[in-house]
This record gives C-alpha cells, structure tokens and sequence, in this order.
C-alpha cells in the first residue's frame, strides 16, 4: 500500500506490505536505526515508538495501522526541556550501558515527563515496567529520571 | 498483496467482515503481531482499532454496562464509568503487560484470541458477563462468555461475526469482588493463573458467589463446585475448608514453562479459601 503518516513531524510517504512490522519499516525502510528491536514479541520495550502520543512497541504494530497517524521515534525526541533533561540525566548517572534499551526508555520517559511532571519515582517506576534493562539494575536509570523530573520542574540538579 | 482496509463505522465492518471472511481481524495486534511476521501475510487486514463506536464503557439504560470490542486497557484504566463494578477488570488490566501493551491491546482481542491464559476472560466469568457479536445479515446476538469460549483458543464467533461489545448485568446491593493474578513479577508476566471472584452476603450466609478461574484448564472456567461449596454458608473457616476441597477436586492444572501442577493448585486453592474470608470483612 502507499502508506503516508507523520514521522518526527515530516509527512511521509512509502510503498510498504500492511503486514510489515513498524520497527521493520523503521529501520529498514526509513533507516532509522535508533529504534531497536530486542525481544520481537512486546516484552522488552526496546522498540517503544509513539504512536498519536501513545507509547507502542514498534515490533506489535502493522505498517498499516499507522496510516494517516503520528508517530515520534528516538530520532523525533527533539531538543525541548524534558527531551535534553531525560538525555543528559541519562547520562550523567549512567543510566545506560550496553544501550538497546535505551532509545525504548527515552522514549517512554519524555511521554511520561511531558504528560506527568510531577510524576513520583513510583510512578516513574510504573510507566517504565514495560522497558526491560539487562544492565544497569534499573536504580540508575530511574535516578537519573526522577533528576530529569526535577529539572522539567525548575527545581534543578542536586 | 495484502489489502488493507480500516472501518470508520460498525456497518463498514461488518459489510467488510461478510464480504471478506478470509481477511485477518487486527486491533491492538498484541497477540497477532507476536508471531505475524513469521507466517505468510494474509490476503488482507481489516484493522479495528480505533474504530471509534467500539470503543469505550457506557452505561445502557437498563443500568448494564456495555464495554466497546475495541477498548484498550487503558482506556478502561482512565474510565470513570462503572468504577465501583469495574474494579476487578481494572485490576486484571493494569497487570497486563505495561503500558505499551495497555495502550494498544483491546477487550474484543482477548476475547477472540481465547487464550487459557487470557487475564480479562476470568474477569467476564465472575461478573457475568454476555459477548455481543454482530454479523451484517443476522444483527447482533449475545451470550454468555461461558458459550462464548467453546474450547482452547476456541469461540462462537461465525465468519461472517465480529466481537463487538461485552455488556455487564447491574450487580446487586453488596456484591465483593476479588481479583488475583499471579505471575513472575508486577508488569510483563504471563499468568501463572488467575482468580475473579464475585458473591455477596445474605442474612450472613454467602449468596450467588461466581468464580472464573484463568490458567487452570484448557479454558478460562467457572468454579462450579466450588460456588456450590460456599453458597449459602456463613463466610468461615470451615466453608473456606470445603471450597478449597471443592476447587482442588474441580480442577486438574497442568505442569508448563510458567508453573507446576502442584503450585497452582495449591495457590489456586488458597486464593479460593482468602476470598471466603474476604466475605467475613466489613465492606
């Protein structure tokens, strides 16, 4: 089918099979590789795109479905506060390491600062359970969120 | 070369659905989609979600609750409709997977995909529930879930049908609800099993108790002697002893990657005995 949906903001078009997985178009098609693909099954999150704003595992969505749609990729997160917080907190605390996860976490936590910024590192905690991370242990990375928080609210750094 | 269609209304798709049987049915593709890529594309899509009048829990003018094929999880998590009725269904729903499989997955896909291990299906068991399907030449019918699901991953759903809604009787004055999945860990676990409950008291003795179990047999099923064990007793230790008694004789789990035999039974039976104590509680 010619598939036209908004990637990062551009209008795009393509010639793709419906069947296709998003991730694969993604990647394959768009060479957008910063989305990856971990499990392939919707139990990781390593390919969390957003889809109209929602947080979706790219690898559990059909190229179809997207027609017509918006959908943000890691590439998309832009240069806003909450997007430059989430990145350098990230960092800073080392809360990345071998980094398949990592574009699915940032992902998720730009959606979840942008729509909750007061959100408590429980809640943090909730909206990230469905990114898996096989590195750090997670405390990193919910650290370096809930400091990502605290920037977004003028609160700044400790 | 695979079509793909997307319905704006109930007609269009019902009208797509006669013409096309042999089209995949797609909503959230949270089952679908696992292993879509492995296998031959089909011949076509008919994409549901989204499909706005599924979507979404309204309060029918008898005071049932109808609840929309193609609502997600989170929208049942952020609906204020039937919150008191609905606690056990958003219980079920913010243990599915997480939010990325929340936002995507639907009531109607956990239906028709009928798996054992489906963590809505004991939820419709202990509330009551009937299946709404519509086809284009015979309008809509409903039954119960019971008749509904037929067999492992098997439903009533003819070619030319559609799930289209799920719709909950009103629930009488003092009804308790209890519902407990047990997984691995908190988000992304498939179920160990599962336990929807439902009973109220009457005079102090148990009345119309409805428990659907998950994950213990080949389908999500009613704990038929085990409702016979507690109603009409007082919510005590001895009727929690005798449903206990009555589910490990009712059922007959099965050893899996997930779980043992023993374990679920064993956890299944207490978790009948908690709900017969949770009954003695003051509301």
């Amino acid at each position: 089918m010619n598939l036209r949906f908004s990637l990062n903001g551009e209008q795009t078009a393509l010639d793709v099979s419906p069947w296709r997985r998003l991730l694969d178009v993604l990647r394959e098609d768009l060479a957008l590789t910063g989305t990856k693909e971990g499990c392939g099954e919707g139990e990781c999150g390593a390919c969390t795109v957003l889809v109209d704003g929602e947080a979706v595992c790219s690898c559990l969505v059909a190229a179809g479905q997207v027609e017509g749609r918006e959908v943000r990729t890691v590439e998309g997160l832009g240069d806003g506060a909450v997007a430059r917080a989430v990145r350098e907190e990230l960092v800073s605390f080392g809360g990345t390491q071998c980094g398949i996860c990592t574009p699915g976490i940032a992902v998720c936590a730009v959606r979840a600062l942008e729509r909750e910024p007061d959100a408590s590192r429980d809640r943090l905690r909730e909206l990230l359970a469905g990114n898996i991370c096989r590195c750090t242990g997670y405390q990193l990375i919910v650290d370096a969120l809930e400091c990502a928080a605290a920037r977004g609210r003028g609160e700044g750094a400790e | 070369m695979t079509a793909y269609l997307r319905p704006n209304t109930l007609e269009e798709a019902l009208a797509v659905r006669e013409a096309h049987p042999e089209y995949t049915i797609l909503a959230g593709g949270t089952d679908l989609l696992v292993s879509g890529h492995r296998v031959p594309p089909p011949p076509g899509i008919v994409d549901l979600f989204d499909l706005r009048p599924l979507r979404g829990i309204a309060r029918d003018g008898d005071g049932s609750l109808r609840l929309g094929a193609a609502t997600t999880y989170l929208d049942v998590l952020s609906s204020d409709t039937g919150r008191e009725e609905l606690s056990i269904l958003r219980a079920a729903a913010r243990e599915i997977g997480a939010l990325q499989i929340q936002a995507r997955g639907t009531l109607g896909g956990n239906l028709v995909t009928s798996s054992p291990v489906g963590d809505t299906l004991p939820v419709w068991l202990a509330l009551g529930a009937e299946v709404e399907l519509s086809s284009a030449g015979r309008g809509a019918r409903r039954v119960a879930y019971d008749a509904f699901c037929t067999g492992y991953r098997q439903t009533d759903m003819a070619p030319d049908e559609l799930v289209t809604a799920v719709t909950i009787p009103p629930p009488a004055p003092g009804t308790r609800r209890f519902w407990r999945k047990v997984g691995t860990r908190r988000a992304q676990s498939i179920s160990k099993l599962m336990i929807a409950a439902t009973a109220r008291l009457e005079n102090g003795l148990i009345a119309e108790p409805r428990i659907g179990l998950g994950a213990l047999a080949d389908r999500p099923i009613r704990g038929v002697a085990v409702e016979r064990a507690m109603a009409g007793r007082p919510p005590d230790e001895d009727t929690a002893a005798r449903a206990a008694r009555a589910l490990a004789a009712e059922i007959t789990p099965i050893d899996d990657v997930r779980s043992s035999a023993d374990y679920r039974l064993t956890v299944a039976t207490n978790l009948v005995a908690r709900f017969v104590r949770l009954l003695a509680e003051p509301a």
